[in-house]
């Protein structure tokens, strides 16, 4: 296996990163915060130095986050997509961990990091075509190492592992980025992967988004542990609870991790809370297993209405949001329409992509099919 | 080079191990790694010695978690290495089961080709060597069945190597599976240099011209055992190796039912839904009309393989397959 190479950092930087794990121990229960609910600064000395405009940049990615997951449900309930697993809540974390990540950093996903995504150079347009069920959703033609969504829950962790191993070994500045819900930490392929990595080094930042349910089953019923950030403990990783729904928090621990991963000393485990605003996916109902109370306790907590709060209270937000929103929704509608309008689906579809180096009997069921097709027009 | 080939007297375990060495060799992005592989060389020794000459990075122990090496391996293939992947047993192959069918077999398809999963996935399969239970399985129907997978069976070690090689060269993942019950009971020359064996080509090992006997495995020696009852009986078997299971060569099959007019199928694993049964489908389909009997299937029961003391009910010997030649050409 690979030994560790330490690059030669800035040491003060990465002892800093190193106490940020070791000031909020999971085993503590301790959580990373830095904006509470109503935008204010309460850990000042974590903050991240951030100017105004890189703020305002990310208040408007979350925004357009916001507005293409709602316009998506929506589209989905006109019945011009089959599905669609609403982010709604996730905009912090999807915003601090894509504008952490360089064109060359892997991006290893489940299905609910449409954001991140996004500023990996995914399209709309492309995220659209996959729900509406065609594959050609998944050839991200502008964004750079990002994997196909993983439906199998927990199993990107393991491939996140093995890129891991891959850059290491061929001595590539990349970094891996995986991210996993609360119900994924309950896989084998989740602790599989966490024991290789620890043993590997390797420069990848494991994320569980911890949204409280999976589908319909609470956090509380899949683990007896105080946390989830706790089980990197056994692994001999170190892990972090931070509020997800803080944007500045999650900006803050994926710069740390991202250091702490380029100085050679491999993975950390990150638990961003959150809530899933929305449901688990357009077919689900969670009026069946949560409360309306529940959800309005949450409210409070909204990532987007915090970091607005802090603008407001600096006084850095000038523009029109009902206008942005506006804006935003005609860029969405335009792809929408764009994969709308996409060239329908071939046979050949169906079969190119199995292989690189074809069968012949695969070739053969393509042709009889063609052959059912000839006799079929024939008979119009 | 002179004109005349270097060649060495190889078990099975040695042409695979060569096949290794020459692929880690030659291509830095080859990695070998799984339980055992590294500092012991496997515990049938397959990798033994790959680690010292190649180093640590690129042949290694990984903690006993078989999703794990298979997924991570996946992982690597799709960052631009090729992975040997080493899984301990047949039977401890069903751990990475989700990640073979769910994302190995998958990712080409599923990405639109924008990734490939150049890996090979190897595990000694087969009974007869009286084990504990979970090692002496032959679960090829089951990979076989999952769509972007190959799979591949070798039988000597000339072929052993050959087909490593061109299995690593693959750009599609590739299940290999290895005899272990002929490991090293059959010794070959095999050449030194480097060659590879098409992936997807059955071999005719031996023409005739009453039946045709198709297997693979560590049941081609015991076809070759029955061939000599069936030569003294004054009958003429024509046996194929398939070599690869999938893809599987319709073509040589089908050719040489229609020549003999009767097929036996001689497979170790459980007889239902089985690559026998695919193989019954291609004499049906492809030869229907040049059939003088019934096919005949020689397989595995529908049981799990007996520990030792029950096993050689099970395991298909020679003279099992002789009856069958015999009925099948009576018929």
């Amino acid at each position: 296996m690979l030994t560790t190479t330490k690059k030669s950092v800035d040491k003060t930087d990465t002892k800093k990163q190193t106490n940020l794990f070791k000031d909020f121990d999971p085993a503590e229960d301790k959580i990373l915060r830095i904006i509470d609910n109503d935008g204010k600064v309460i850990n000042k000395e974590l903050m991240p130095d951030l100017d105004d405009e890189t703020i305002i940049q990310a208040y408007k990615h979350m925004l357009y986050f916001r507005t293409a997951d709602q316009m998506a449900v929506s589209y989905q309930r006109q019945g011009r997509m089959y599905t669609f697993p609403p982010c709604m809540g996730h905009e912090a974390i999807h915003a601090a961990s894509g504008m952490n990540m360089r064109d060359q950093d892997w991006l290893a996903p489940a299905f609910r990091e449409v954001g991140i995504m996004l500023l990996k150079g995914v399209t709309m347009k492309e995220i659209f075509l996959y729900y509406m069920g065609n594959e050609e959703g998944s050839n991200y033609k502008k964004a750079n190492h990002v994997l196909p969504i993983s439906i199998s829950i927990g199993s990107q962790f393991l491939h996140a592992t093995g890129i891991g191993y891959s850059v290491k070994y061929q001595k590539k500045d990349e970094l891996v980025f995986t991210s996993i819900g609360d119900g994924g930490t309950s896989e084998g392929d989740f602790s599989e992967a966490l024991n290789f990595a620890g043993i590997w080094k390797v420069p990848v930042i494991y994320t569980i988004q911890n949204n409280q349910y999976a589908i319909s089953v609470p956090v509380r019923n899949q683990t007896n542990s105080v946390n989830l950030a706790i089980k990197s403990y056994a692994f001999g990783l170190p892990g972090i609870k931070v509020d997800g729904n803080d944007f500045f928090a999650m900006y803050a621990i994926y710069k740390a991790a991202a250091e702490y991963a380029k100085a050679g000393n491999g993975a950390v485990l990150i638990e961003a809370l959150t809530y899933r605003k929305g449901a688990h996916t357009t077919s689900d109902d969670p009026t069946k297993y949560r409360t309306k109370e529940e959800e309005l306790e949450w409210d409070k907590t909204d990532p987007i209405i915090r970091l607005k709060k802090y603008m407001d209270e600096k006084g850095i937000w000038k523009e029109n949001e009902e206008e942005l929103i506006e804006k935003y929704k005609l860029e969405v509608d335009k792809q929408f329409e764009e994969a709308e309008n996409e060239a329908a689906y071939k046979l050949d579809d169906v079969f190119q992509h199995m292989y690189v180096d074809m069968p012949e009997d695969l070739k053969r069921q393509k042709s009889d099919y063609e052959q059912f097709l000839t006799w079929k027009e024939s008979r119009k | 080079m002179e004109g005349k080939q270097k060649m060495s007297v190889m078990t099975i375990v040695q042409a695979i191990n060569n096949a290794l060495d020459i692929k880690l060799e030659e291509d830095k992005s080859v990695v070998v790694f799984g339980e055992d592989a590294g500092v012991e060389g496997g515990v049938f020794r397959v990798t033994e010695g790959l680690q010292k000459k190649h180093g640590v990075e690129r042949v290694f122990d990984t903690p006993i978690a078989e999703s794990a090496i298979v997924g991570t391996g996946l992982g690597m293939a799709l960052s631009g290495l090729r992975p040997v992947v080493e899984l301990q047993f047949d039977g401890f192959s069903y751990p990475a089961f989700n990640q073979v069918i769910s994302n190995v077999s998958r990712m080409h398809n599923r990405s639109r080709s924008m990734y490939k999963a150049p890996m090979v996935i190897r595990f000694p399969y087969g009974g007869g060597i009286n084990a504990l239970e979970h090692h002496s399985e032959s679960p090829e129907a089951l990979y076989s069945h999952i769509p972007g997978l190959k799979v591949v069976v070798p039988s000597t070690p000339h072929d052993a190597k050959g087909l490593m090689i061109a299995a690593i060269e693959s750009d599609d993942p590739v299940i290999f599976m290895e005899p272990k019950r002929i490991y090293r009971a059959i010794k070959q020359e095999v050449s030194d240099d480097k060659f590879s064996i098409p992936l997807g080509k059955a071999k005719v090992l031996t023409e005739g011209t009453d039946v045709t006997v198709v297997a693979f495995g560590a049941m081609i020696r015991e076809c070759q055992k029955a061939m000599v009852m069936a030569k003294e009986a004054g009958i003429s078997v024509e046996l194929i190796d398939l070599r690869t299971i999938y893809p599987i060569d319709k073509e040589t099959i089908a050719t040489s039912i229609k020549k003999t007019g009767r097929v036996v199928i001689v497979a170790e694993a459980p007889e239902s839904f089985s690559v026998g049964g695919e193989l019954m489908a291609i004499a049906n389909e492809e030869a229907f009309l040049y059939l003088e009997a019934p096919p005949k299937r020689v397989m595995g029961f529908d049981t799990i393989v007996p520990l030792a003391k029950g096993e050689s009910m099970y395991m298909i010997s020679p003279d099992r397959i002789f009856y069958e030649i015999e009925r099948t050409v009576k018929f």
